[in-house]
């Protein structure tokens, strides 16, 4: 199959146009068991436009060196690429100054970071934190981590049949003994937006800080903190077609005083002495040890590319895509769409009759087509619904209507198969 | 599409639409959970033994068609074996699946167990073939834990 790129999808504006942006992912032009490759595991990581990749060869080609410490043209050079790179995070995600912007490995650490924050220095026995029943599994366990170690309780906010958390439902869980609430501002498993600007303005008419999961929002959606008015927000490079290894978390400067170190080591202190240790200011306070150098800058490459872009016009792509996808799979006998609410991202979870979720996979991959199955590091998620696993199909910016009718016809397929 | 034909063949495509001994078992001596994390399948399994011979075995849960497929093929044939066949037979069975792919594979003393050959080309399906027999040798060890392909 030849995917003919289109610029043609409704709502889309015609200075998108998908087959520029196609011509810069290098990956996206070999053929997997004979077939075009159509990659609808944009959730789960994006591919890379040929910006990143020479990006990452540029810095060992030309900067490689360590930073913060060096006198020496290179350690200077990388000292600036990687404190500029924080600047482009700071500046995609809207936060005011690069204090508020902590290098992780990725949401993952990002969040695990401020729940070992509360867990040493505010949560109690007898607190509660707020996450609701969309969560990915990692903005769930960080926190039943810290909950073991200081007797808090995890309080979970119900989803409905649509997979929308609605916000009477989170409102009413809000409590004198919340000290956080923790939400994904995109659900993974299902592609919910959530109404986390909602959700902040509940919080904070209870003075409740607020995480926000990120991850799968920041490349689909404008992204402003200080706007949201959230405390917290993490995101990954990977999902955002930049490189894995390395994420961002967002604090505010009076959270991020507030929370003790993460990890102890070098680069996070500004003195030691066997008696005292003096932490470094922010954000370095968090950064122990050698960082991930050239992920950090080619994030911050990553980030110009999406800005560059524009997300507004991702977002509406996205968008044609989904509707396009929503219709197009609906039409199959059979299949069932899971997660159903009016807002959402470019992810369709489905299931196609009686055949396993895995079996779709394997099929649609003979047919050179890339989506994930299985509980999408979302349990719970699987469990509200009564059901072991979905396959599920995510957009990405550079895909395309034809790619979705690709998915529709090869879904037919899987049903011959199994008929 | 030969190859997908390799990995899903007409018997277990029908073993995966009506599986063999899918059912309860009151009388179970021994019952053992099995789970595969990647893919959320879960599975039953029960067993009757008489001495060391494996007078009745069933299985319930969900799954996808190979995981399906080989529980009920497993049932079919381990029942009325004594534990040192079925043993015997799940070596067999293992080194027929993680082969090498492209050494054909002869499925010699394997019976009808022999339709898995295609999934030597299919590492990641190799764990959705096991989990049963997984849960086979948990549940002949009494074992509490909920046997894992992970």
């Amino acid at each position: 199959m030849s995917v003919v790129p289109e610029t043609a999808l409704p709502g889309v504006s015609p200075a998108f146009d998908v087959a520029k942006i196609r011509e810069q992912f290098p990956i996206l032009r070999q053929t997997v068991h004979g077939k075009g490759l159509v990659y609808l595991d944009n959730a789960n990581t994006t591919q890379k436009p040929r910006a990143v990749i020479d990006a990452e060869r540029r810095y060992y080609e030309e900067t490689n060196a360590n930073i913060h410490r060096g006198t020496h043209f290179l350690s200077e050079k990388a000292t600036a690429e990687y404190e500029g790179a924080r600047a482009k995070v700071a500046r995609f995600l809207g936060a005011r100054s690069t204090r508020e912007i902590v290098f992780t490995r990725g949401t993952t650490e990002a969040i695990n970071l401020v729940a070992a924050g509360f867990a040493s220095a505010v949560l109690k026995a007898g607190d509660e934190v707020l996450i609701t029943g969309l969560e990915h599994h990692s903005n769930i366990v960080p926190w039943q981590l810290a909950c073991g170690r200081t007797g808090a309780r995890l309080v979970v906010v119900p989803i409905t049949d649509s997979g929308e958390v609605p916000v009477e439902e989170f409102g009413k869980r809000l409590s004198d003994r919340t000290r956080i609430a923790a939400v994904s501002h995109v659900s993974n498993a299902l592609g919910t937006v959530n109404p986390v600007e909602e959700f902040v303005r509940l919080a904070k008419a209870r003075n409740v800080p607020v995480l926000v999961d990120g991850a799968q929002a920041a490349p689909h959606l404008p992204i402003d903190v200080a706007a949201l008015g959230c405390d917290f927000y993490a995101v990954s490079a990977h999902k955002m077609y930049g490189p894995t290894g390395i994420g961002a978390l967002y604090g505010t400067e009076a959270w991020l005083e507030k929370l003790p170190p993460y990890q102890g080591g070098g680069d996070m202190i500004s003195s030691v002495t066997f008696e005292k240790t003096t932490y470094n200011e922010l954000p370095w306070k968090f950064e122990a040890g050698t960082a991930n150098i050239a992920g950090g800058i080619v994030f911050g490459v990553a980030t110009d590319w999406l800005r560059a872009v524009g997300l507004p016009p991702v977002a509406a792509h996205e968008h044609a895509l989904l509707v396009r996808a929503t219709e197009r799979l609906t039409a199959i006998e059979g299949l069932r769409i899971v997660g159903t609410a009016p807002r959402k991202a470019g992810v369709v979870s489905f299931l196609l009759g009686d055949v396993h979720p895995h079996d779709i996979g394997t099929v649609l991959d003979r047919e050179g087509i890339a989506i994930r199955t299985g509980q999408h590091c979302a349990q719970p998620v699987m469990d509200r619904y009564g059901i072991g696993a979905t396959a599920r199909a995510s957009f990405g910016v550079y895909n395309t209507g034809e790619e979705v009718d690709v998915l529709a016809a090869a879904l037919k397929k899987v049903q011959e198969v199994f008929a | 599409m030969t190859d997908l034909r390799d990995l899903y063949q007409e018997v277990i495509l029908d073993h995966n639409k009506s599986p063999h001994n899918f059912r309860e078992m009151a009388d179970a001596s021994r019952i053992a959970l099995g789970h595969n994390p990647l893919c959320g399948d879960r599975l039953k399994l029960y067993v009757r033994l008489d001495g060391d011979r494996i007078a009745d075995v069933a299985f319930q849960g969900q799954g996808c068609a190979i995981s399906k497929a080989s529980a009920s093929l497993m049932t079919d044939a381990i029942k009325g074996k004594t534990l040192d066949e079925a043993e015997t037979l799940y070596a067999k069975f293992h080194d027929l699946l993680t082969g090498p792919p492209d050494e054909k594979a002869t499925g010699a003393g394997l019976g009808k167990l022999a339709v898995f050959s295609g999934v030597r080309e299919f590492p990641v399906r190799v764990k959705c073939a096991t989990l049963a027999w997984h849960t086979l040798e948990s549940a002949l060890k009494n074992d509490k834990e909920i046997a894992k392909t992970e």
